[in-house]
């Protein structure tokens, strides 16, 4: 049957931050017999549980499904957001992807727009700032037409599907050089923008998002593509491409 | 206590018509004197803040995340059911409406469930025109697929993120309203207080997470879809935060419960590999239709799967259900793997699972076959256990995912507590006694876009409200009440920490008020629930302050309410002398071991009222009357 499970001896070096305004640093902690089947979350768990009972403070850090879907989580890992594993959210991360012995640096999410609420805690409301400037489609409840009224083709709706994957958890901001959020508008401006319900508004869509990502402090994109290899969802960066199309687009036809 | 399900006059067809018609409407105008509060933004939450805005209405919403867009409806993956009949199979509003009743195995109203299969198709139109990027045939129409439960292909869907689409659809039109000043957010939120004034629900309590402050805030109606109370269990399928607390509150204050003791155990989730376990991953049920469920023939037999030769398998749902085989409904599936490990036969390092095994169907299709229907799943299982079911046959296990019970509601969704809304998992209304699979977005999105919209103007323009602020001195007890038990919490630096509490507590429900209950568990479960909550009080350690972001202090004010909570699910199992669909009381099984209803003596939707702490709460019954369809017996032999 099953072999039995196997343990390793890691150091945490974690960010402490006690609030915005106070002056971080690195705290290190071992951990011995840690089981490979833990997610880097439950390793936070355990370390917490480890802290908790000697009298100290808790590490704090964003999570809550545990499953790679609702973008709670995350923390830069050996110096890449959500860490070294492709296409994976820090609480599907799994030990088994560390060696014996490894001392890994775990740090919050660092961008201008994303201030520290507390050690690996960051405030991202400014994403939702970004939707609330145009990331939908204005639909007042009732008097929709018919599902099927309005067939879409097929490889339009995949190519939408995969943009409105975005699970908004901030890596791809954490990751860029300029850490803009332009894969995250991107990812909102294509879905609604290969979509026909998404057309009549799309030229104010990709102006309003962009303006309010400038204004919320993000820098702009540097063709790094290091949001692209970080994106937990793999959102491609030919969605900024498809951005800049409709932003140039809309700034010719604009009237704003 | 007088409960009036208020369900309308006239034929089940007409009933909602003619009811939207008797409510009385709010002129546009008055709408924006109204303020609404929302506790949650999840499908239900959003969608009513946003619905509710849109009609002029102030909303003041609240979550418990960062963001609302990280609700918990988020996680679902399968689909959302609607009875529009695309494929031309044989569906329609009744048939949706048979299905979901009989799924529920007749423990829930016909009214309440009729027009939730009327509004299904409202509810798809909605996404569609919002930009829900659902999957499509060749022709550009909307493709659907089947789920457990029915015959017609009528679940719509999104890859395996129907949630996530549907509830970013919710929190775009959300945005929109917080865009608009029609809704204010107030994120990473936690309610701690229902603030009843003269009789009627007119605020809540809220602490903010980040500085650990009160904060009071005063409302014409206050609307809770704070989702279920899943992670009872410890272990399940829901979101860290998921708690029963908002709603454990308002029971506190006089909203009653309804058949707490409805909880879904789904069968198809990644079992859990030790005591470090957080949480467990669901694996959508659709892998039954092709995977084989079997464990060792032998109890104790730890060969490896490849080297247990076919002889000494034992496929018990095969063997036990020749004619639905793999395919026997959530609960059946889950009591027999539970028998299975329970008989030693069970598999895995914790030797709690049982195999799902797909080597037949890959020698029958070919791997591409599978790989195609199911390899964003494999892909999902892989990352989590490190072995590939292309090779290996998957483990699984059941876990706690879904509460049918919650806060009683009437026909308006209002609790008995006037100007209290329940919508979406929260309430109790629509699932009776099991949830069908693509169920749950049809009745949130239901709630939150078509019936709270009506039936909150209907209660308003009947009813007088006098002004009230936060300065009444209801708002001040609920905050000095609130600290105080903060106060209480912190003061206590024992030497437990509150998650191995809460382990514990998840051990108890699960085994004796889980997938199969008895007079005798649940008896004794009361007695160790009793004392596992005074050793909470007397000896948990929570580190930090009061007033700072504090995750310790967070999970034990809900780990307070779980183990109150908890006892009152105990209390509602016990009395419920029979089984029914998720209620599985091993004395009222027929000869083979099937559940066995009782419709003469439990026909009906036990309700319980809060007596006080240390009281057992009152019961009360609303009976279910039965005038569309016939009670029949489940049967998948």
């Amino acid at each position: 049957m099953k072999k039995l499970p196997k343990t390793i001896n890691i150091t945490l070096k974690i960010w402490r931050q006690q609030g915005p305004k106070s002056k971080g640093h690195f705290e290190t902690v071992p951990l011995k017999n840690v089981s490979v089947h833990m997610s880097f979350i439950e390793i936070l768990d355990t370390v917490n549980e480890q802290l908790t009972l000697e009298g100290r403070e808790p590490i704090a850090f964003d999570n809550d499904c545990r499953e790679g879907i609702c973008g709670a989580c995350g923390a830069v890992v050996d110096g890449r957001a959500h860490g070294p594993e492709k296409a994976t959210t820090l609480c599907q991360l799994h030990m088994r992807k560390f060696s014996d012995g490894d001392t890994i640096v775990v740090e919050p999410f660092r961008a201008r727009a994303f201030k520290v609420v507390k050690d690996l805690v960051v405030d991202r409301s400014a994403l939702d700032k970004i939707i609330q400037a145009g990331g939908y489609i204005a639909v007042n409840t009732g008097g929709s037409p018919d599902a099927n009224a309005l067939p879409i083709a097929q490889e339009m709706a995949n190519k939408a599907m995969d943009a409105a994957a975005c699970i908004g958890c901030g890596a791809c901001v954490a990751a860029c050089p300029s850490a803009s959020a332009m894969l995250f508008v991107s990812a909102k401006v294509s879905q609604l923008a290969l979509l026909p319900q998404g057309r009549p508004e799309a030229a104010k869509r990709a102006i309003g998002m962009v303006k309010a990502m400038d204004g919320c402090g993000f820098g702009n994109c540097s063709n790094h593509r290091e949001c692209e290899n970080t994106c937990p969802k793999e959102i491609s960066i030919a969605n900024i491409a498809r951005l800049n199309r409709e932003f140039f687009k809309a700034s010719f036809a604009s009237e704003e | 206590m007088q409960l009036d399900a208020k369900i309308p006059g006239g034929p089940l067809e007409e009933k909602w018509d003619r009811h939207r018609f008797d409510l009385k409407l709010v002129n546009p105008a008055n709408k924006r004197k109204f303020e609404i509060i929302v506790i949650g933004t999840g499908l239900a939450g959003g969608s009513a803040s946003a619905s509710l805005a849109e009609l002029g209405y102030h909303v003041k919403t609240f979550c418990i995340q960062d963001s609302p867009r990280r609700a918990h409806s988020i996680a679902a993956q399968g689909g959302i059911n609607a009875a529009k009949n695309y494929q031309n199979d044989g569906d329609s509003i009744w048939r949706l409406f048979y299905d979901t009743i009989k799924g529920g195995d007749f423990r829930s109203r016909e009214a309440n469930v009729y027009r939730l299969a009327q509004l299904s198709n409202n509810v798809i139109d909605h996404c569609v025109a919002q930009g829900i990027p659902f999957a499509r045939d060749y022709g550009g129409l909307l493709d659907n697929r089947s789920f457990g439960g029915a015959q017609v292909s009528r679940t719509f869907y999104a890859r395996g993120q129907t949630g996530q689409q549907l509830l970013l659809g919710a929190y775009g039109a959300l945005m929109r309203q917080v865009a608009a000043g029609s809704v204010e957010m107030f994120p990473r939120r936690e309610m701690l207080d229902l603030v009843i004034v003269n009789g009627q629900a007119r605020g809540v309590v809220v602490r903010n997470l980040i500085t650990g402050e009160m904060e009071s805030y005063a409302a014409d109606a206050v609307i809770l879809t704070s989702g279920g109370y899943g992670n009872i269990y410890y272990l399940s399928t829901n979101a860290e935060s998921s708690n029963v607390g908002a709603c454990f509150r308002a029971y506190k204050r006089g909203a009653v419960l309804a058949n707490p003791c409805f909880t879904q155990i789904h069968p198809t989730c990644i079992p859990h590999t030790g005591d470090h376990q957080s949480k467990l991953t669901l694996m959508s049920e659709s892998l039954r239709n092709d995977g084989r469920v079997w464990v060792p023939r032998n109890s104790g037999d730890i060969r490896d799967p490849q080297d247990i030769p076919e002889s000494d398998r034992f496929y018990f749902l095969e063997e036990k259900y020749p004619s639905f085989g793999n395919l026997v409904p959530r609960d059946v599936a889950s009591r027999n793997a539970k028998d299975q490990c329970d008989a030693g036969r069970g598999v895995g390092l914790t030797r709690c699972a049982v195999y799902l095994d797909f080597s037949d169907a890959i020698q029958r299709d070919g791997k591409d076959v599978i790989a195609k229907k199911y390899g964003n799943l494999f892909e999902m299982y892989e990352r989590i256990t490190d072995e590939t079911p292309y090779k290996m046959p998957m483990m699984i296990f059941p876990a706690s995912h879904y509460t049918m019970g919650g806060l009683w509601v009437d026909y308006n969704l209002m609790s008995n507590i006037p100007g209290l809304f329940v919508l979406g998992e929260a309430n109790f209304s629509d699932h009776g006694a099991n949830r069908l699979g693509a169920s749950a977005l049809m009745q949130g999105l239901a709630d939150g876009y078509f019936i709270i919209p009506y039936t909150i103007g209907g209660y308003f323009a009947g009813t007088i409200l006098e002004p009230v602020t936060t300065g009444h001195a209801a708002f001040n007890q609920a905050v000095q009440e609130g600290q105080a038990k903060l106060h209480r919490l912190m003061s206590i630096q024992g030497k437990r920490t509150v998650d191995n509490i809460f382990r514990e507590l998840g051990k108890i429900m699960w085994e004796f008020c889980g997938m199969s209950r008895n007079a005798k568990g649940l008896e004794q479960a009361l007695q160790l629930i009793q004392s596992l909550r005074a050793e909470f009080w007397e000896n948990v350690l929570i580190p930090g302050t009061e007033k700072d972001f504090n995750k310790s202090l967070e999970k034990a004010g809900r780990l307070a309410d779980s183990l109150e909570f908890a006892e009152t699910m105990v209390v509602d199992a016990l009395a419920r002398d029979e089984s029914c669909g998720s209620h599985f009381r091993t004395e009222f099984q027929t000869e083979d071991g099937e559940a066995r209803r009782d419709d003469e003596n439990f026909c009906h939707v036990s309700i319980w009222e809060y007596q006080g702490e240390e009281e057992r709460p009152a019961f009360h019954k609303e009976p279910l009357v039965f005038e569309n369809v016939e009670l029949s017996q489940r049967s998948y032999k």
